[in-house]
């Protein structure tokens, strides 16, 4: 089974890029993350975060 | 525009709910009777699969997946049809997916205690369940995806977005963990071996607490606190960035399951690094949930649902604060293989799970019968009781652990059955505080009858919304990247599934691809037919529970079990079975320490070679016949998977076999003992003999030469 495939990457030269670059991958993709979600306008956010709360008048019925 | 009418499916959530609470209740009595076999170790005696090492893989299975599994979906099935504003895709698959989940637990609950087990933790059910597992939750991931598009509401809310990556990753940890290869309807060896399979399975293990008791039971946060608030959560923004950045790290965070062991360097300073991290979002996470409470803590006081999820996050955020803690190095080499971690696992088990699935089962309780909860005071006992319970579990254990692992490093000829002895009253303690939490879990149960008694029997909810406009699946000039990308479902799941596949990647291919990560020792030989034949009796028994087979490189381990374990040393384990508790010592070393005497009393009772000790005793053993009828299909499979037995080794496999079962039994019939009692038994024809020659072998491959000692 698995010996079929657990040799495939060894001939590539350098293999150790791969963890690097993954590396470097997340942290671009989490620093955009963060920059847009710091771009959201409040309106929008305030409206998504609602969404739970709609629908039924009474919510809580310890009130 | 004109709105449409149609009902919500309540029915399916009261399914969910009263499942919720029956497999609960068997959850924690299963763990309350393992807990008492710590302190009187014989109540269950000569009763195979009432013993320690097949219940315990019960107990883990039916909290995990019975019991907040099902809450879970509990929750899941209430708020996405609400937050998406429409009736769950199908009913149909609805309840294939319940039907289809209650079969696989009680599929559990029979195989486990027959002793039919992968000894992967938490990941012990045999192939063909592993197929039905698969196949209910591909049903779900449709019901789910389905509601998604149908859905009439635009934005697709955080917890939803929960959901989704627990449905993804669940999937691929599931899969690839449970690669196996099949011998019989009910044996199957994992495809991997040693240290592979040891990081594959940790990786699974460490993200089926991360994605399955931690994001979903995350998405009900986001749902089920705003709602019994009555607010919105604290910061929108936080939980986007909580959600990435938790998803992107927990993957990466497995090895610190497997600090100090023969796992290369590089992968456990990986694990803790990211573990480290991990903190962050875990706290941002706890802090948004409690936070959401700003300026109604007041509500606090009067709402016994409130408390409950106060605790709960609170427990979250104690466990994610130890899970970084354990995962320095330092801290680790006391804590693992303790009850430091069991007690880190019950704060995220009774607090963080239990308490979130009774605060939702109470709310959902007046919502679904339209009625007022029967009694608010049994709650709040419910309440207290299953607080104390938590500190009662948890205290003693921490206690436990670190007397044992300070017992551990001194350099005295104390074995692990004196540190045991110490902790019996810690144990007890432990018991007693289950105890308390059960009978609050059980007055849950008699609530929540009550007012489903009282209330109404109508099911389905009649709601209006309007269908969603048709707008193109491109971005609309004002519309942010996120926004838009929350409204592409499938984009977004591939994504999220990106996410986490990218962590895994790059802790497993090096592994599987780069040979020099495990040295190749040229003295470790393929295990014999008798020995691979035990070493299945040792995972049916649960052995591997209790006893791990991986001696650390700390100067007190080495001076008590002997050489510290080596990569190469497990090339031929399919499964590998290093295990992550020892409640017994570890039995790397433990061939040729004993003669073949010693084991057989010992398995027939463990306090006659071992006063004091808490083994089970396994007279079962000395009279079951060992089945030998898989004996070379089961070698055929180890070939397959990459172990040189020979053709010749294959053909005269049962040959080797009984020649090898004699020389034990030769060597059994030097004690005049054994004679008196056993000499007319075939006693080579048994269980026992094969499980003697499987641990007279283990750790011998490199230390041949040196002679045995005790």
């Amino acid at each position: 089974m698995l010996r079929f495939i657990k040799h495939h990457f060894d001939s590539i030269d350098n293999v150790e890029i791969y963890p690097i670059i993954s590396l470097l991958l997340f942290f671009a993709v989490f620093i955009t993350m963060l920059f847009y979600v710091s771009k959201i306008p409040k309106k929008n956010l305030e409206e998504i975060s609602n969404l739970p709360l709609e629908g039924e008048e009474n919510n809580n019925d310890y009130e | 525009m004109e709105k449409e009418q149609f009902y919500y499916d309540n029915k399916i959530v009261k399914m969910f709910l009263i499942a919720t609470i029956v497999w609960g209740v068997v959850g924690m009595l299963v763990g309350l009777l393992v807990a008492f076999l710590f302190i009187f170790p014989n109540y269950m005696e000569g009763i195979s699969w009432l013993s320690f090492g097949r219940l315990r893989p019960l107990h883990t299975n039916a909290v995990i997946f019975a019991f907040v599994g099902n809450s879970i979906f509990m929750g899941i099935y209430y708020s996405m049809q609400r937050l998406l504003k429409a009736r769950m895709f199908s009913d149909v698959l609805s309840k294939i997916h319940f039907w289809g989940w209650q079969l696989i637990i009680v599929a559990a609950a029979i195989t486990l205690p027959l002793g039919l087990t992968s000894s992967k933790e938490y990941a012990e059910l045999e192939w063909p369940i592993d197929i039905a597992i698969t196949l209910i939750w591909v049903v779900m991931g449709i019901n789910m995806i389905g509601t998604i598009l149908k859905r009439r509401q635009r934005h697709i809310y955080v917890a939803i977005w929960f959901y989704l990556a627990t449905l993804v990753t669940v999937a691929i940890l599931h899969i690839f963990n449970n690669l196996e290869l099949p011998v019989s309807a009910f044996k199957s060896y994992s495809i991997y071996a040693g240290v592979q399979d040891a990081m594959v399975q940790w990786w699974y293990g460490h993200n089926a607490v991360a994605f399955f008791l931690t994001t979903p039971v995350l998405g009900l946060m986001y749902y089920f606190v705003p709602k019994v608030a009555n607010r919105p959560v604290y910061s929108y923004r936080l939980s986007i960035v909580h959600f990435w950045s938790l998803i992107f790290l927990y993957i990466w965070a497995g090895p610190h399951h497997l600090l100090y062991t023969a796992l290369p360097e590089w992968a456990q300073n990986l694990g803790t690094v990211f573990s480290v991290m991990l903190i962050f979002p875990s706290w941002g996470g706890m802090i948004n949930g409690l936070l959401t409470l700003r300026g109604a803590w007041d509500k606090v006081r009067e709402n016994p649902i409130l408390k409950f999820f106060v605790v709960a996050i609170t427990g979250y955020g104690m466990s994610t604060f130890e899970g970084p803690m354990l995962s320095f190095k330092s801290l680790n080499a006391i804590g693992h293989y303790t009850d430091w971690i069991i007690a880190h696992v019950h704060i995220g088990a009774l607090a963080w799970n239990g308490f979130m699935a009774a605060g939702i089962v109470y709310w959902l309780a007046s919502k679904l019968w339209k009625t007022e909860l029967f009694s608010k005071k049994l709650a709040n006992t419910h309440f207290w009781l299953g607080t104390l319970g938590i500190l009662f579990y948890a205290i003693p254990l921490y206690v436990a652990g670190f007397t044992q692992a300070s017992m551990w490093k001194q350099f005295n000829p104390d074995g692990t059955l004196e540190t045991v002895t110490q902790i019996m009253p810690m144990y007890m303690m432990r018991a007693f505080g289950g105890t308390l939490y059960l009978t609050g879990f059980i007055l849950l149960a008699y609530n929540v009858y009550k007012t489903a008694k009282a209330g109404s029997t109508v099911t389905d909810e009649l709601v209006e919304a309007a269908p969603l406009k048709q707008i193109s699946p491109s971005r609309a000039p004002n519309e942010k990247w996120h926004s838009w990308l929350e409204r592409r479902t499938v984009l977004f799941t591939i994504l999220t599934t990106v996410a986490v596949l990218i962590g895994g990647a790059v802790e497993i291919i090096p592994l599987l691809t780069v040979p020099s990560n495990i040295p190749v020792i040229s003295s470790v030989k393929p295990y014999t037919p008798l020995e691979l034949e035990g070493r299945d009796i040792y995972i049916r028994e649960g052995c591997n529970n209790c006893h791990s087979q991986m001696i650390r490189p700390f100067r007190s381990e080495v001076e008590r079990y002997g050489e510290y374990s080596k990569a190469g040393e497990f090339v031929y384990d399919h499964p590998f079975l290093w295990g992550s508790r020892r409640t017994g010592p570890d039995v790397h070393r433990i061939g040729g320490k004993y003669n073949d005497n010693w084991h057989f009393n010992h398995m027939y009772d463990p306090r006659l070679t071992s006063p004091g000790s808490i083994m089970p005793s396994y007279p079962w053993l000395l009279t079951n016949d060992l089945d030998i009828s898989d004996t070379e299909a089961k070698m055929n499979a180890m070939v397959t998977l990459g172990v040189p037995y020979t053709q010749f080794e294959i053909d005269k496999a049962l040959f080797l076999l009984r020649n090898q079962a004699e020389e034990i039994e030769k060597n059994l019939r030097q004690d005049p003992e054994f004679v008196k009692n056993y000499g007319e038994s075939n006693m080579q024809n048994k269980e026992i003999v094969a499980l003697i020659a499987y641990l007279q072998r283990l750790g011998t491959d490199i230390k041949k030469g040196e002679t045995a000692q005790n």
